[in-house]
C-alpha cells in the first residue's frame, strides 16, 4: 500500500506480524488506506481510544485481527447491536463498525435502522460490494437488478436496497455514499464519519473481482472502477432525474449531515 | 441488617443482579418475563447502571456482550421464543469467554405456545440449544428468594469462569409474591485483569485475564476459532481442540463447586421411591412427599437448584438407594432423560409429565402416580 500525506504510513496503524487476507484487486485495500489516511489526518497518531467491530464477511476482516486496536468480531450481523453496547458502556470511546452489505443491511438490517432511528453514536462503514464475497458470490440485498450471481443464475430479479438513503431516512447524523474510485471524496467522508455525535455511515461501493465483477463481464479490478465512474452520479443531480432513469446507476454524495442529540445525549437528558 | 420485601420472583431477580453488581442490562419485551425490564429500566439509573430496550433478543445479548467487554456486569432477560432467538450469542459470549447472565423465564411452548402460563420446556434448549461443542451453566430457582440468590450466584460464576450463566425460572416463580430477605452484602467475584503488558485472554490459564476494551491491550476478540492472544485459526486442528478442551475443562473442572442442590424428606437409608425434581414443581414434591410417608413409604426428594453441569454425583447416590426415581416435570420429559442417564439402571427412573395451562400436578396426583408405579 501507498503513503498519501507526509508523515503517513498504513503500517503505523496495523498489527505487526500479520498480511492483510484479501484477494488481488479488492476494494479492501483502498478502503483501509482511506480510513487509516483519515485516522491519520484527524491526528490520531496510532489507534488507542478506538475500538472496532465486525460481524462475518470479508468487510469485517478489515479492522479483525488486523487493525492495531481492541476488536470485537462478533457473529453475523450483529456488530451494531455489540458497539451499542460498548459505547454505551464507554462513552468516551470512539466504536467504529466495518461490515459488507450483506451483514450490515442483509442480517443486520433491523440493527442498522434502529441504530440510525436512535442516532447511537457510533461510526458504521458498510462495504457495498453487491454480493455475499465470502460465500462465493451469492446473490445479496445490493445487488443490482438483472446481474448475475451464484444464486441468480438468470439475473437479479429484486430491486437494490438504497442503504444510505434508508439511513438517512432512520434518523442518522450523518449519511454518506462513495465509491473506491472516489479516494478524496471517501477520506473526507471517513473524517467527518469520525467525529461528532450520533449516528454515522458511511456506505462505500467496493469491487470484488473475484465473485462478482467476473460474473457481470467485469473481471478485474480496473473494469469495475471504471464502471463506478460511469455510474456513479451526484446525490444533487439524482434528485431531479426519474426513477427509471436512475436504474444501474450508483447515488453518490451525502444524504444527510446534522448534528441532533445522540443517544448519550438524550439518555443523559432523561436519566438526568 | 437484612431487610426483607413482598416480592414477586421478577422483581427479586431483578434487585439480585442489582446486588450482584450488574449495571448494564438490554432486553426486549417478552411475557413472562417484562417485569424484570420494568423494574431495570427504573432501578439501574439509581445506581449509575444503563438500561436500554433493544429492537431484538438478539440486540439484547449483543448489547449486553459489548457492554461487558466494556467492563461492565450486564445482563438480559426473555422466555422462550427470545431464548431460542438468543442462541447464536450464548455460544458466541461462551466461544470469546465473556461473562453475561441470562434469564429465561419459561412458558408453555414450543412457538408461541401459551405465553402467560408456566412451563419447564427449555431445560435442553439451555443445554442444546447454540450449535457446537457448547459447555452449558444453569441454574434453577424455585421461589422468589431464591431468584434473587441465584441470579446474584450466576454473576459470581459468570466473573469467575467468564463464561455465560442461564437462569431458567417460569412464570409461576416469577409472578408469584414471597418474603425475600436481601442480605447486607451479596459476594461476587470480579473477573481477573491483565496486568500491563499481558497479551493471552484467551488460554493457557484455565480462565485467563479479561481486559477491558479500550484500556491499551488491543485485544482482538473473535468468535472464530482463536489462539491464545485471540487471533483466528480457522484450519489448525490442533488450536481448536486446545481451545474448546480449556472451555470445556474450565467448567467440568469447577462441577463440583457449581453442583448445589437440596434434600427432602428420608435423607439416609434405603428408598421405596425418590423424586429428582427442580424449580416450579418441586413446590408440590416436598407435599407429596408428606402423604408418601403418611402411607408407610420411605420417600425423599431431591432437588436441584443447579441443572446444567448435571449434578450427577447427587443423583447416581440418590439412585443407588432408591427402588424408583420419580421425575415430574412441566414438559414432556427432558430431565428424566439426564436422571435414566445417570442412575444408569440402579433405580427405576419414571417420568411426570404435565403440560399446558401452567399447571403443576397436585402433591396428590404426584403421590399417588408415585404409589401407583411402587405398588404397580
Amino acid at each position: 500500500m501507498s503513503t498519501g500525506k507526509a508523515g503517513f504510513s498504513v503500517k503505523k496503524y496495523l498489527r505487526p506480524g500479520l498480511k492483510l487476507p484479501f484477494c488481488p484487486g479488492c476494494g479492501n485495500y483502498t478502503i483501509i488506506n482511506c480510513f487509516l489516511k483519515a485516522v491519520h489526518e484527524l491526528g490520531h497518531e496510532d489507534l488507542s481510544g478506538f475500538v472496532f467491530c465486525s460481524g462475518i464477511g470479508c468487510a469485517a476482516w478489515i479492522p479483525s485481527p488486523y487493525l492495531d486496536a481492541d476488536s470485537i468480531h462478533t457473529p453475523h450481523g450483529r456488530a451494531i447491536p455489540v458497539a451499542t453496547g460498548v459505547k454505551l458502556a464507554r462513552p468516551e470511546l470512539k466504536i467504529v463498525v466495518f461490515g459488507g452489505d450483506g451483514d450490515i443491511a442483509g442480517i443486520g438490517c433491523g440493527h442498522l435502522v434502529h441504530a440510525a432511528r436512535r442516532n447511537a453514536d457510533l461510526t458504521v462503514i458498510m462495504v457495498n460490494n453487491m454480493v455475499y464475497g465470502m460465500t462465493g458470490g451469492q446473490v445479496a440485498p445490493t445487488t443490482p437488478l438483472g446481474a448475475r450471481t451464484t444464486t441468480t443464475p438468470r439475473g437479479c430479479f429484486e430491486r437494490p436496497l438504497d442503504v444510505a438513503r434508508l439511513v438517512a431516512a432512520a434518523g442518522a447524523n450523518y449519511s454518506a455514499r462513495w465509491t473506491t474510485a472516489h479516494r478524496n471524496e471517501l477520506t473526507e467522508a471517513f473524517k467527518r464519519a469520525l467525529t461528532g455525535r450520533g449516528f454515522r455511515f458511511v456506505e462505500v461501493v467496493s469491487q470484488c473481482p473475484t465473485n462478482f465483477g467476473r460474473r457481470i463481464g467485469k473481471p478485474d479490478a480496473k473494469a469495475m472502477l471504471e464502471w463506478f465512474e460511469e455510474a456513479s452520479i451526484p446525490v444533487e443531480q439524482a434528485e431531479r432525474m426519474a426513477s427509471e432513469e436512475l436504474i444501474g446507476r450508483i447515488v453518490v454524495g451525502v444524504f444527510v449531515d446534522r448534528d441532533e442529540p445522540g443517544l448519550l445525549d438524550r439518555m443523559r437528558a432523561a436519566y438526568g | 441488617m437484612p431487610r426483607a420485601y413482598l416480592w414477586p420472583g421478577n422483581i427479586a431477580c431483578a434487585e439480585g443482579a442489582i446486588a450482584a453488581g450488574c449495571r448494564f442490562f438490554a432486553g426486549y419485551p417478552i411475557t413472562p418475563a417484562n417485569e424484570i425490564s420494568e423494574h431495570m429500566s427504573k432501578r439501574l439509573p439509581e445506581v449509575g447502571g444503563i438500561f436500554i430496550q433493544m429492537e431484538d433478543e438478539m440486540a439484547s445479548l449483543a448489547a449486553v456482550i459489548g457492554a461487558s467487554w466494556a467492563g461492565l456486569k450486564a445482563m438480559t432477560a426473555t422466555s422462550g421464543p427470545g431464548f431460542s432467538l438468543m442462541q447464536e450469542l450464548i455460544g458466541y459470549a461462551f466461544f470469546t469467554e465473556t461473562p453475561c447472565v441470562v434469564v429465561d423465564v419459561m412458558r408453555v411452548g414450543p412457538s408461541t405456545g401459551q405465553a402467560t402460563r408456566a412451563a419447564q420446556g427449555d431445560l435442553m434448549q439451555a443445554r442444546w440449544g447454540t450449535h457446537g461443542d457448547y459447555c452449558a451453566v444453569a441454574l434453577v430457582p424455585n421461589s422468589p428468594q431464591e431468584f434473587f440468590d441465584l441470579t446474584a450466584k450466576a454473576f459470581d460464576i459468570a466473573e469467575r469462569l467468564r463464561t455465560p450463566v442461564v437462569v431458567l425460572s417460569d412464570e409461576i416463580i416469577a409472578h408469584m409474591r414471597e418474603n425475600v430477605v436481601v442480605p447486607d452484602e451479596v459476594c461476587v467475584a470480579e473477573r481477573r485483569r491483565p496486568e500491563e503488558g499481558e497479551e493471552n485472554f484467551f488460554g493457557p490459564d484455565p480462565v485467563p485475564p479479561m481486559p477491558r476494551v479500550g484500556d491499551g491491550f488491543k485485544v482482538p476478540v473473535t468468535g472464530s476459532t482463536h489462539d491464545e492472544r485471540g487471533v483466528r485459526f480457522t484450519r489448525d486442528p490442533l488450536v481448536h481442540r486446545r481451545l474448546i478442551n480449556r472451555l470445556w475443562a474450565k467448567i467440568r473442572g469447577a462441577a463440583q463447586e457449581l453442583w448445589d442442590w437440596e434434600m427432602v424428606g428420608d435423607a439416609e437409608g434405603q428408598l421405596d421411591v425418590a423424586f429428582v425434581t427442580l424449580g416450579s414443581v418441586s413446590r408440590s414434591v416436598e407435599e407429596a412427599i408428606g402423604i408418601l410417608r403418611s402411607e408407610g413409604l420411605r420417600a425423599c426428594g431431591l432437588r436441584l437448584k443447579t441443572l446444567w453441569p448435571f449434578p450427577e454425583e447427587p443423583v447416581r447416590e440418590l439412585a443407588a438407594r432408591s427402588r424408583v426415581i420419580v421425575v415430574p416435570e412441566l414438559n414432556m420429559g427432558q430431565l428424566v432423560l439426564e436422571v435414566e442417564r445417570v442412575a444408569a439402571g440402579r433405580a427405576r427412573v419414571v417420568g411426570f409429565s404435565k403440560v399446558g395451562g401452567g399447571e403443576l400436578p397436585t402433591p396428590e396426583e404426584l403421590a399417588d402416580f408415585a404409589l401407583g408405579v411402587v405398588r404397580g
